[in-house]
Parts: structure tokens; sequence; C-alpha cells
């Protein structure tokens, strides 16, 4: 038997090499383009002085337009997920403290599944369902804060119980033990040490779940719906940043839709630095717990 | 003694700073079974793993010195060429989880396009009885690889090994992970396997050495102590360290 | 569910139970209460799921009670003729095809990339660019839209539609004009969208794949290809599938790119440049129309096709990847 083909297997294989290397190139260019672009066409904006502190400026298609006012954008972002943070947070993390410390076997799984499949459904349909409810009491209420917030808390939870369960899962059974000998309440014990314990995977998931959704703009369709200025009133819609850049793209006005690409540049930093820290923190996690 | 097949020139081979085979130099006699033991972590696995290249796919690993295949240097070679001539059965049976007995067994034929299914065949009908293992499997060979036991995974890897037509066949304590009743059958198959190939087998059981092998190499904290005729080892060691492993006095 | 109780004064807990996490045992009426608690929470997740199918199957009773089952055959969707007619079937081929055209698309570089940073990457570039595959998966639809509109439209537009009409013109997929924002632009963006899914959980599995699997490739003399194609994709084989479903899990729901993207006309596309809707742009467009209760009910019901479309296609995937990677040992899956 003859291994002659030798030559074209390596040929092969070095191509392959090179191929799958193409491969991602190809699959990281997008994201040297957006960022490039954010910050070519939104650095202008955002670093500007007053970009902050200003509201949207009118459309217009003259040099003289203004390019500033991402500010109420960033405060409704601001509160819109802060409100659904306040409601999702406790929600998910004691959710998952049944799923994982409560011996319920059959329940556990189904909530743990049910959590899982969450994660997969549209998050337009989270803003849907939640105007589907609303809207039957009364078109004006469906348009706030509070059912946005609510939304993006549809979102956020099945989000936050995956990542605190497994966070929990971690946690190794001697630190249960220990807080078992010392004789103190279940709630405590939970909460003080064994929660204490997963801290950091779970604050990683919570701040996970909190950039995804400071960047849905999907569910606040018809929910927080939007507004140019600042906070009129939690039972009133609000500016957000994921709207802004999807009404100011679509505008067609070069100055909205150059300020759609401040506040683009605005997210994808924030997007940036909480993926360093969450990298950080679970490197940190890892070596505490001995390199799991 | 026959001539030489694999010559190991002083080799020096490293995990990071640590060196686990220091200085040995040992020439191996072709068509015969050669056997290396020592005690654990005298450095016996990372010496093989040296003559079929495969330490070097490690992290942070490095080698000094050369190694000669019928006096060619194999650092010189391809290691994809190397490793076609010089085979190796690892210490846990590994066949190919997702494939049958039949599909492990000529996974070889198929890196060089695809022979006829009569060659093919006959190719894995020849590996299986070289490896002893034809009779249990020949109505099965579709059957899952993993679906056999311990004693006949090995004897598969066997096969798989043979199918590439070696010229060396390292085994890397190839029935540690074995009942005795497994470990006899693979221990006759070695027997019988010097008659084609050069067979060096790394082993921790000294009394395998002495029941299969032809020549024994000893060695002790990464260095070749000593190396000859297996009966000569034995029954008149020349080194002291060599007597007093062999009469049990460390392990 | 039962769980021992323990007496204030005995010292010894009652045997713990043995599943994982072990269990620290009840007692006293605040354990209780928090009990109560977490598990009311619990149920609440469960009463989520409930309540998004309940309220979305609530919304679409007018437009059932009006079309019943024709409406999953429907070609029309007029909300101004009278009586207005719905139906969801173009939305149904957008959603269809833009998900079929993305998955086409995004397959092969995911898991050529994956195949890449397992292999033959230097090992120095493995996690910066593992990292950077997982910030491209956490940058937001709208901020792909953008990008879409602005980038990669008129370079659709003016460069690769005209020449894809040019060359590949004769199989009809590519009537109509360029005008860079429709079908194909959508896909396009789409399949950039989901590529990271894939290519992270491939690239998982593929890790996970034992390093003995490969040494027994490396050991017949196979090379770096061979031992890819023979150890380590059939090994990773359900792992890799369930990553690419949960991908199309992905595209089928995205809503913000694909509108920006694809058009929004309500018609069953008939080439890859004409304009088209799908169920998920279809709801963002739609749903707050002041088109009278029969259509907000329609577009609800169409919402409620797409919830269990993708429930389908994550279920299945996610039973792929759970057993894969808690078999193969790899790490969790965030």
């Amino acid at each position: 038997m003859t291994f002659d083909r030798y030559a074209r297997r390596k040929l092969l294989s070095h191509s392959i090499a090179v191929l799958t290397g193409l491969c991602v190139l190809a699959v990281l260019y997008p994201l040297a383009s957006i960022v490039y672009e954010a910050f070519l066409q939104g650095g202008g904006v955002l670093f500007q002085a007053g970009s902050l502190t200003s509201v949207q400026p009118p459309p217009c298609s003259t040099l003289s337009c203004k390019t500033v006012g991402i500010g109420p954008a960033v405060q409704g972002t601001l509160i819109v997920v802060g409100l659904a943070a306040g409601i999702s947070v406790p929600v998910g993390v004691l959710a998952a403290i049944f799923a994982s410390e409560y011996r319920a076997r059959g329940l556990g799984r189904a909530i743990s599944f049910t959590a899982d499949v969450l994660t997969g459904v549209p998050s337009i349909l989270m803003g849907a369902f939640i105007y589907g409810y609303f809207v039957l009491y009364d078109p004006q209420i469906a348009l706030s804060f509070y059912t946005g917030a609510l939304a993006l808390s549809a979102l956020m939870i099945p989000i936050v119980v995956r990542t605190t369960e497994e966070a929990l899962r971690v946690v190794p059974n001697s630190v249960r033990e220990a807080a078992m000998a010392l004789g103190i309440s279940k709630w405590k014990a939970t909460l003080r040490i064994v929660l204490v314990a997963s801290l950091p995977g779970v604050a990683t998931g919570v701040l996970l779940a909190v950039m995804r959704a400071a960047g849905e703009a999907a569910p606040l369709l018809f929910t927080l719906g939007y507004s140019t200025l600042w906070l009129q009133g939690l039972d009133h819609p609000g500016a957000n940043l994921p709207l802004l850049i999807f009404l100011g793209a679509l505008s067609g006005y070069p100055n909205l839709v150059k300020l759609a690409w401040g506040a683009t540049l605005f997210l994808l930093i924030l997007i940036l630095i909480v993926n360093v820290i969450s990298r950080f923190a679970i490197h940190r996690m890892r070596v505490r717990m001995g390199g799991a | 003694m026959n001539a030489t097949k694999v010559k190991i020139d002083h080799l020096t081979a490293y995990y990071g700073e640590k060196p686990a085979v220091i200085d040995v130099s040992l020439e191996f006699p072709e068509r015969a079974v050669s056997a290396i033991i020592g005690p654990s972590g005298c450095g016996k696995s990372t010496l093989i793993r040296c003559m079929n290249r495969l330490h070097e796919t490690g992290l942070r690993t490095r080698v000094e010195g050369h190694v000669f295949l019928d006096s060619e240097d194999i650092y010189q070679l391809d290691p994809v060429r190397v490793r076609r001539r010089i085979g190796m059965v690892f210490q846990k049976p590994n066949p190919f989880v997702t494939m049958s007995i039949y599909n492990n067994v000529s996974a070889a034929l198929r890196f060089n396009g695809r022979p006829s299914r009569e060659e093919t065949d006959r190719q894995v009908v020849r590996s299986l009885q070289q490896a002893a293992l034809w009779d249990e499997v020949k109505d099965r060979v579709d059957a899952p690889a993993v679906s056999l036991s311990g004693g006949q995974q090995q004897r598969l890897c066997i096969a798989r090994a043979l199918t590439a037509e070696p010229e060396v066949l390292l085994m890397d304590e190839p029935c540690s992970a074995l009942d005795p009743i497994a470990t006899a059958k693979i221990e006759d198959l070695i027997k019988k396997l010097k008659e084609d190939y050069t067979v060096i087998i790394v082993t921790h059981n000294m009394q395998q050495a002495a029941r299969v092998a032809d020549y024994t190499a000893f060695m002790y904290i990464g260095k070749l102590i000593e190396f000859g005729p297996t009966e000569d080892l034995f029954e008149r060691p020349k080194e002291s360290l060599t007597e007093a492993y062999i009469t049990g006095r460390f392990g | 569910m039962d769980v021992p109780t323990l007496s204030p004064s005995s010292s010894k807990p009652a045997e713990a139970p043995k599943d994982s996490p072990r269990s620290i045992p009840v007692h006293r009426w605040p354990d209780r209460l928090f009990f109560g608690l977490v598990a009311a929470l619990g149920l609440s997740v469960i009463g989520l799921a409930a309540a998004i199918v309940a309220i979305l199957v609530y919304g679409s009773r007018y437009s059932f009670q009006a079309f019943g089952f024709s409406f999953l055959w429907g070609t029309v969707w007029s909300p101004t003729s009278t009586p207005p007619i719905f139906g969801v079937v173009p939305f149904v081929v957008g959603t269809v095809v833009t998900s079929a055209i993305a998955l086409l698309i995004a397959f092969p570089l995911a898991l050529g990339s994956a195949i890449f940073l397992t292999t033959n990457a230097p090992r120095w570039l493995r996690g910066p660019a593992g990292t950077a595959v997982e910030l491209l998966a956490a940058i937001p639809s709208v901020i792909y839209g953008l990008w879409g509109i602005y980038i990669v439209h008129p370079y659709m537009a003016t460069t690769v539609e005209p020449a894809l009409k040019r060359y590949l013109g004769f199989t009809g997929l590519f009537d109509g004009t360029p005008l860079g924002i429709d079908v194909f632009t959508a896909s396009v963006v789409l399949a950039i969208m989901i590529v990271p899914t894939i290519c992270a959980i491939s690239r998982d599995t593929l890790a996970a794949v034992p390093q003995s699997q490969k040494e027994a490739a490396l050991s017949l003399g196979a090379t770096d290809w061979e031992t890819t194609r023979v150890a380590m994709i059939p090994y990773a084989r359900s792992g890799i599938i369930g990553g690419t479903m949960l991908g199309l899990g992905r595209a089928l729901g995205e809503t913000m790119a694909v509108t920006m993207l694809i058009g929004n006309i309500d018609k069953v596309p008939t080439s890859l440049l004409s304009q088209g809707q799908t169920i998920a742009s279809l709801i963002a467009n739609e749903l707050l129309n002041n088109n009278g209760p029969l259509q907000e009910s329609a577009v609800l019901e169409a919402g409620l096709i797409l919830l269990v479309i993708a429930l389908l296609v994550n279920v299945v995937a996610r039973l792929l990847v759970w057993r894969v990677l808690s078999v193969g040992g790899g790490g969790a899956v965030e």
C-alpha cells in the first residue's frame, strides 16, 4: 500500500488552514467595520460638549444642523433598565435559588428548562405580549416606563435565572456543609453564605442581562415608545438609546443619523467595558474556586 | 543482535523548564521486542512519545538531541510521515468513538483517498487477524467500536495501527487498563508481531518485560541506567540501581 | 415537595439528600417564609412563560374567529380592503427564506472559524479572537441595522447585487431592481449576526474533544485537517448541530436589523431582490397601526405562530447542546 498522495494531503491540510483563517477574518471584519464607523461618525457627536446634556434636535438637512443631544435617551435607558433590573434581579436570583438550593427535583428542573427556553423567545414578542395585556385596558397606559420595564424584565428574568443557577452550581458543597454546621437558619445560610460565595458569577450574569436590555429596541416599540424630551413621568413614553438609533437611522436626516451613530458609540463602549469586567470577574471567580 | 532500527542519540525532552528525559542514548534492534521499564515518573512514556513526535504537540514542550529511524533523523522529516512509519498504541484504548469496528480499523486507509471496497475489506481482515481479533468480531464489524470490551478495544487499536503498515510499533503501557486474561492475549500477540514489526513497549510491570521482551532498558528519573538482552538485565544486572529495582527494593 | 425538618435541640442534621448541590435543611418560620417566597418566584418563571402564550392566544381571538385555519395558508395581507383579509404566508416565507439564507452563509463561516480557533490558530490568538467573537454576539440588533443601512446597503446596491444579477441571474433568483434594501441584504446581515452564536458553541464542543481521540488520529499519520475531520468533527457533531439550531432560532426572531433592511412589503417575495417582510418585522411595523382590532389581532396571531416556531427550534437545539456539553465534560455555556 502506498501513501504517495502524501503531497496532496499536506496541501489540502494547509489550504484548509488558510481557508479557515480567512473565515475568522471574514467573521471579525464586521466588528472592525462597525467599531470604525461608530468612532468615525459618532465620535464627533459623542465627544462634543453638550452631547449628554442636550435634547435631541429637530431633523434637518442643512450644514448648520445640531448633532448633539442623546441626553434624554441615556436618561431614559438608565431609568427603564434600572426599573427592569429592580424587578428581574430579585425575581431571577430568588427563583434560581429555589431551583438550585431546595430539594424539589422535578419542579426545579422545570423552572430551569423553562428559563432556558424563554431565553430563546424573540424579544419582540416580550414587547408584544405586554402591550397585548395593557391595551385591553387602555392603549394610553400601554406606552409608559412601567410597561417598558415589564417588557425588559420579561427579557432579563430568564437570563438572570440561568446565570445565577450556573454560578450557584459552581459553589462547592463544602460551603453548604460549613453553613449547616453553623446551625443558622436556612435562609440566612443561603443568602449570607452560599449566595455570597457565588457573587461574582451572579453579578456577571446580572451585568450581561442589563447590557442586553439596554440595547434592545424591539420590546420597547410598543411599551416605552419614544420621546425626544427629558423624563415627563414614569407613566409617559420616554426617550431611549435603542429607539433613538432605530428612528434616527430610518429618518434619513443627516443630523439624526449622526446622532444615531453617537448613541451607537455610547452603547458599544458600554458593552466593551461590561464584557471586560465580566471576563475579569469570571477569571477571578475561577481562581478563587481553585481553578474549576 | 539484529541491525538497529531506531537509534536515540543524546535525547533530552522538556516539559517547560523541567527535563523528563535526560541525555538518553539507546539503540533498538529491528524485528525484536524491546521493553522500557522503570518506576513512575522515570520518563519512559515521554521517551517513546518522542519517537513518534507526539511529545512536541504538548504545551511548552521541547526536544534536544536526535532520533534516527534507519539512519534518517526523524526530527528533520515531516511529522506526518514519521507517524505513519512509527505507529502507537496508547495506555487507555482510544478507538474513534463515533465509528464502527470496520471504520476504525480502516481509518488510516481513508487518509489516502478511497481504495475500493474489496481492497479495504482485505486490509481490514488482515489487520484484525494480525491483532488476533478477527474471530471475535468477524460477524459484527459494523458494530460500534465502543461496544467491545476493554481488551478487545485495545486489540482493535492495535489492528488500526497495523493498517497503516508501520515499521515500528510503540506501545505505551498497553495492558495497564486491562484484566489478566486480556493482558495475556495481548502479550501473545506482541510475541507474534515481532516477526514483522519492531516493537517497543513501555511497561511498569517488569514481569511483563521478562515475559515478552527480547531487550530491556531500565530508566530512572529521566536517565537511562542500563540496556541489554532481557535475560542479562534481570539475572546479571550491571548497575546496582537496576538490581535494586528488580529485586523490588523500590517501585 | 418535602424537606427534612430539624428539631431545635438536635445537633445532627437529618440525613442530607444525596443529590447535588446538597440541600441545607429547613427549620422555623422565617425559613418557611423564605421558602414560600422563593417557591412563588420560581413558579412565576413558569407563570411568565404561560402568560406569554396565554396573552398571545387571547389577543388572536378576533383573527381566529374571522379566518380560522385559513390564516395559515392565506397569501394576502390587506388591511385596507373591505372586508380586510389577513393571511400569514408572506411572512412565514419571508422568515423562512431570510433565516435559511442566513444559515447557509453563516454555517460554513462559523464552523470554519471554530475549526481554526481550536486547531491551527497560534495559542496566543485563541483567547482574544474568541473574545472578539463574543463581542460580536453582544452588539444590539439596531446597531447592525444602522450599519446595514449606511454601510452594507450602498455596497450591495452598487456592487454586489448587480454582479449577482449579471452572473447568477439565469437562476431567476435575482430578478428585479437591485435596490440594496431587500430580502438578500437582510439575509446577509442576519448571517453576520448569527455567526457568533454558531461559532462560540462549535468552538466549545470542538475544544471539548478529548486529547486521546486526537492523538489516536495523529498516531496514524494524519494531517491536521484529517485529524479534525476524523477525530474532532464527528465527536462534536451534536454540539455543532445544536449550536447551528440555536443560531437558526435567533435568526427566526430577529427583528430590528431585518425591519430596517428588508423593505417592508407585505407580499410573498418572488426573488431575492424583492422587498419582503418577516413575522418579526411585521409585528414591529404594524402592531401599533390604527387599522382596527382585527388587524391588531391578526398581527398577534402571527406573533403566536412565530413563538411556536422559535420555541420548537430552541427546545431541540438546547437538548442537543446540553447533552453534548455535559457528557463531554465541557464548561458552562454562557
